[in-house]
């Protein structure tokens, strides 16, 4: 019966979508990369990136915002690598993705190294305060958690309307689906490929690494080591089971980080007869069998990790 | 009004000249000059592999041509640049449709023609504008339906609105009939002769001689990548413009009467049902005896992969009996295939004739590595291999730098030696020739030729499927014609000539055939 009440207090709610706002950020920016054709694996790596630029902008003095551009411009660095590798030159997709994780990864590591030698533990800087918006926040057990969150929390949702918009409503947003689709069609149309793709996996990129950013300006208040903790990978099997569609994947990423923000609670009930490990392992066990069943018809970009190479025979 | 057109030489809208392409070794255009005027429709007459569907995608900028140039109105586009043609006025309806088919009707036509960074598509307009076109040349669509859930006559409805909402003023049709019934290919006739009435002019690629005589003003016959003829098309009359297509009357060399020896391979009724395939066999009889050579004419995609994947064995039968020497084979699989004596030398040679990325020696021992001679207790024996290779090689005449180098690195025509040799060195003793000459030089041609021979008078019996008639007419002591899945009449060397068997490679298919077909 405990374990029904956790479902009714709101603090499992304001957690949820706590949770949920990072991966929102990410699975939008995998989703658009996606959506022209392209798969980003390198997501984790980006995120990684993401986090330390934002979180030492701000450390270094910069106002928070400015931390948010930073980072979604070092996302955007990584991103053109990826691109270059894949679109105009035509590379595996998923070998150049995993490189540009280890590449940003490491590079992130090392500069954090070089720039705070001495530290033991990290510092902390001020991060995104909760802003209530009035009489909203009110409302009984949603209310704090949709309406007294961070700034960027509410910009996550903003985005995923935007997303959907551009896709279905826009000139560019038709463009990023058919070369999803079908490339050659754009080019027959006088659009260039490449361009497209590019603009795609630059922009998707740059909403990963706001998604990293979050981790350190908005859920903590720091940047250490392997804090991305697999959550690029789960914005991967996230496009999936939304079926490349933006609500669809807002949905998932909120399913996600309910399961998260339940395991935590339910181990306060009945941790003393299960082992704790168990409990970390629901989100990605119940996220496996959602895949299962949602995945089976999945609509995927039919030209989604192919490559298009202009003139070739 | 015709000639008017033609001899009043003012309204250029289109000149191609001295445009040149190679692929690799192969030119796939050469130095080819080709001019369009207002109003006029141009039929661009070949067979398959002429070079036609190259010289659109280099007009439309989809491919870079090596030399040449291009004027549009008089004046010269940039090369290589699909949005330059479009701007230029030249629409292009592609063979195989440039449609997003998971998009509606209106996002394909619009696609392109808005400002990519506006906030809103403006749909509406669109949608008004399409039906205002649509209406007025009688190409009738919904602009909201889905394209992939539209027939293949609406899809080609959906390109040619997309060139005109452009604007287009040079309409470029790749083998536009080549997907409708003839039903559906009436009403484009229709539309294009409403179109052109109206000023526009058109190129009409065909391999078709009877589209080609009622659409056009004028033909223009490419051969092998070369313009080998242009005649106005009242003027000239089908004969005449088929031997232009597949080349003059070819002489036939003297080959020594055949040997025949016992039946090698029988096929008895055969139907195939090859699912990716989309002309399968249907009801073919076909026997092949030692020491001569069969030869199986056809434009290509009528059931000829279907019958080469049959006796390769990478295909079962579905109806019908295959006996090979007499024995219906209990299982049928390439390893059974390569036991039972049959040797394969495959259509495409780098996509299933041999491993690119993989050394020579490999190769070579690719198809019968399991064998005693090449491996013992599962593992490989290298001397055998590394000896059989130079065998081949210098029995051959393969030019490569060692046996170690990745078959990639070769010529077209030394890769294909590697495949004759790795096959015919072992005396086979039926032998499955699939397109053994495409894309060679005439010394390399000449070439196999004789090796096929030579396996012939060794006592071989030979099927040689090929679209190149003027190969089949040179070496075959027997022919057929394949077409839409079924064989013609067998006829002796000589009994017919170019103009006949082309009229057999084309013939008008019974209406109700080609409505299963298209299914």
């Amino acid at each position: 019966m405990e374990a029904l009440e956790i479902l009714l207090s709101a603090s499992f709610w304001i957690a949820t979508i706590r949770i949920a706002s990072p991966l929102i950020f990410a699975t939008m920016g995998e989703l658009l990369c996606e959506r022209a054709g392209v798969l980003n694996l390198g997501i984790e790596g980006i995120m990684t990136a993401g986090a330390f630029a934002g979180w030492y902008t701000v450390y270094a003095g910069g106002d928070l915002w400015l931390g948010v551009a930073v980072a979604a411009l070092t996302g955007m660095m990584f991103g053109l690598i990826h691109g270059f590798l894949t679109v105009p030159l035509g590379l595996s997709q998923h070998v150049t993705g995993i490189g540009t994780t280890l590449l940003a990864t490491s590079i992130t590591y090392f500069i954090y190294r070089v720039l705070l030698p001495q530290e033991t533990s990290p510092p902390k800087i001020d991060p995104f305060a909760p802003l209530p918006i009035p009489f909203l926040s009110e409302i009984p057990l949603i209310g704090q958690a949709l309406f007294a969150q961070t700034p960027l929390t509410y910009l996550a949702f903003i985005l995923v309307g935007t997303i959907a918009w551009i896709l279905n409503r826009t000139p560019a947003g038709t463009a990023i689906r058919a070369v999803g689709e079908n490339p050659a069609a754009v080019e027959s149309q006088g659009i260039s490929v490449t361009l497209v793709r590019m603009s795609a996996v630059a922009v998707g990129s740059a909403l990963m690494a706001v998604g990293g950013a979050f981790l350190t300006m908005s859920a903590f208040n720091s940047f250490f080591f392997e804090m991305i903790n697999g959550r690029g990978w789960v914005c991967i099997a996230l496009v999936v089971f939304g079926s490349w569609k933006p609500g669809k994947a807002l949905l998932g990423a909120i399913l996600f980080a309910a399961f998260d923000a339940y395991q935590v609670r339910l181990q306060s009930v009945v941790g003393n007869v299960v082992p704790y490990q168990v409990f970390l392992m629901m989100p990605y066990v119940l996220s496996i069998l959602a895949l299962i069943v949602m995945s089976r018809r999945a609509g995927y970009p039919k030209a989604l990790m192919i490559p298009y190479l202009k003139g070739e025979r | 009004m015709i000639s008017n057109k033609i001899e009043g030489r003012r309204d250029l809208a289109l000149r191609l000249s001295g445009i040149t392409k190679r692929f690799g070794t192969l030119s796939a255009n050469d130095n080819v000059d080709l001019s369009l005027h207002k109003g006029e429709v141009v039929a661009l007459l070949g067979e398959n592999g002429a070079g036609k569907t190259t010289l659109m995608n280099i007009l439309f900028g989809h491919y870079l041509a090596d030399q040449g140039e291009i004027e549009v109105f008089g004046k010269s586009i940039p090369k290589g640049d699909p949005r330059a043609a479009l701007d230029s006025g030249i629409g292009m309806v592609h063979q195989h449709f440039a449609l997003v088919e998971e998009m509606n009707v209106l996002e394909n036509i619009v696609l392109g023609t808005e400002n990519l960074l506006a906030i809103k598509s403006q749909k509406n307009t669109a949608r008004e504008r399409i039906r205002d076109l649509s209406s007025s040349v009688g190409l009738d669509v919904n602009p909201d339906a889905i394209v992939g859930s539209l027939s293949v006559g609406e899809k080609q409805r959906v390109e040619i609105l997309k060139a005109l909402y452009r604007g287009a003023r040079i309409l470029i049709l790749d083998e536009p009939t080549a997907v409708l019934t003839p039903f559906e290919a009436e009403k484009l006739f229709a539309t294009l002769k409403v179109l052109v009435s109206e000023g526009l002019s058109a190129i009409f690629i065909s391999h078709k001689l009877n589209e080609a005589m009622e659409i056009s003003d004028r033909v223009v016959v490419l051969r092998k990548g070369r313009v080998v003829g242009e005649k106005i098309t009242r003027d000239s009359n089908p004969e005449e413009l088929t031997s232009l297509m597949v080349g003059a009357e070819i002489e036939t060399p003297e080959i020594s009467a055949p040997v025949l020896g016992e039946v090698a391979l029988d096929l008895e009724n055969i139907s195939t049902n090859i699912p990716e395939m989309r002309i399968n066999l249907r009801n073919v009889s076909l026997s092949l005896n030692c020491g001569e050579i069969t030869g199986l004419a056809g434009v290509s995609g009528n059931g000829q992969a279907a019958l080469a994947s049959l006796i390769s064995g990478t295909t079962q039968v579905k109806e019908g009996t295959m006996r090979i020497f007499g024995e219906i084979p209990e299982r049928w699989s390439p390893k059974v295939a390569v036991s039972k004596s049959i040797a394969r030398i495959p259509e495409d040679r780098l996509h299933t004739g041999m491993i690119g990325d993989m050394s020579v020696v490999e190769n070579i021992i690719s198809e019968k590595y399991w064998t005693d001679r090449f491996s013992r207790f599962g593992f490989l024996t290298r001397q055998a291999s590394e000896d059989f290779s130079h065998e081949v090689i210098k029995n051959y005449d393969v030019k490569c730098p060692s046996i170690e180098t990745p078959v990639r690195l070769l010529s077209g025509g030394n890769i294909q030696k590697l495949i004759l040799g790795r096959v015919l060195d072992e005396s086979p003793l039926i032998i499955l020739a699939n397109q053994p000459t495409r894309g060679l030089d005439v010394g390399a041609v000449a070439y196999v030729h004789g090796q096929l021979l030579k396996a012939r008078d060794r006592g071989a019996a030979i099927l040689l499927i090929s679209d190149d008639l003027e190969e089949i007419l040179q070496i075959s002591d027997r022919i057929s014609v394949i077409s839409n899945g079924r064989l013609s009449k067998i006829t002796r060397r000589g009994e017919l000539g170019v103009k006949e068997l082309g009229a057999l490679m084309t013939r008008h298919v019974p209406s109700s055939e080609r409505l299963n077909d298209a299914t």
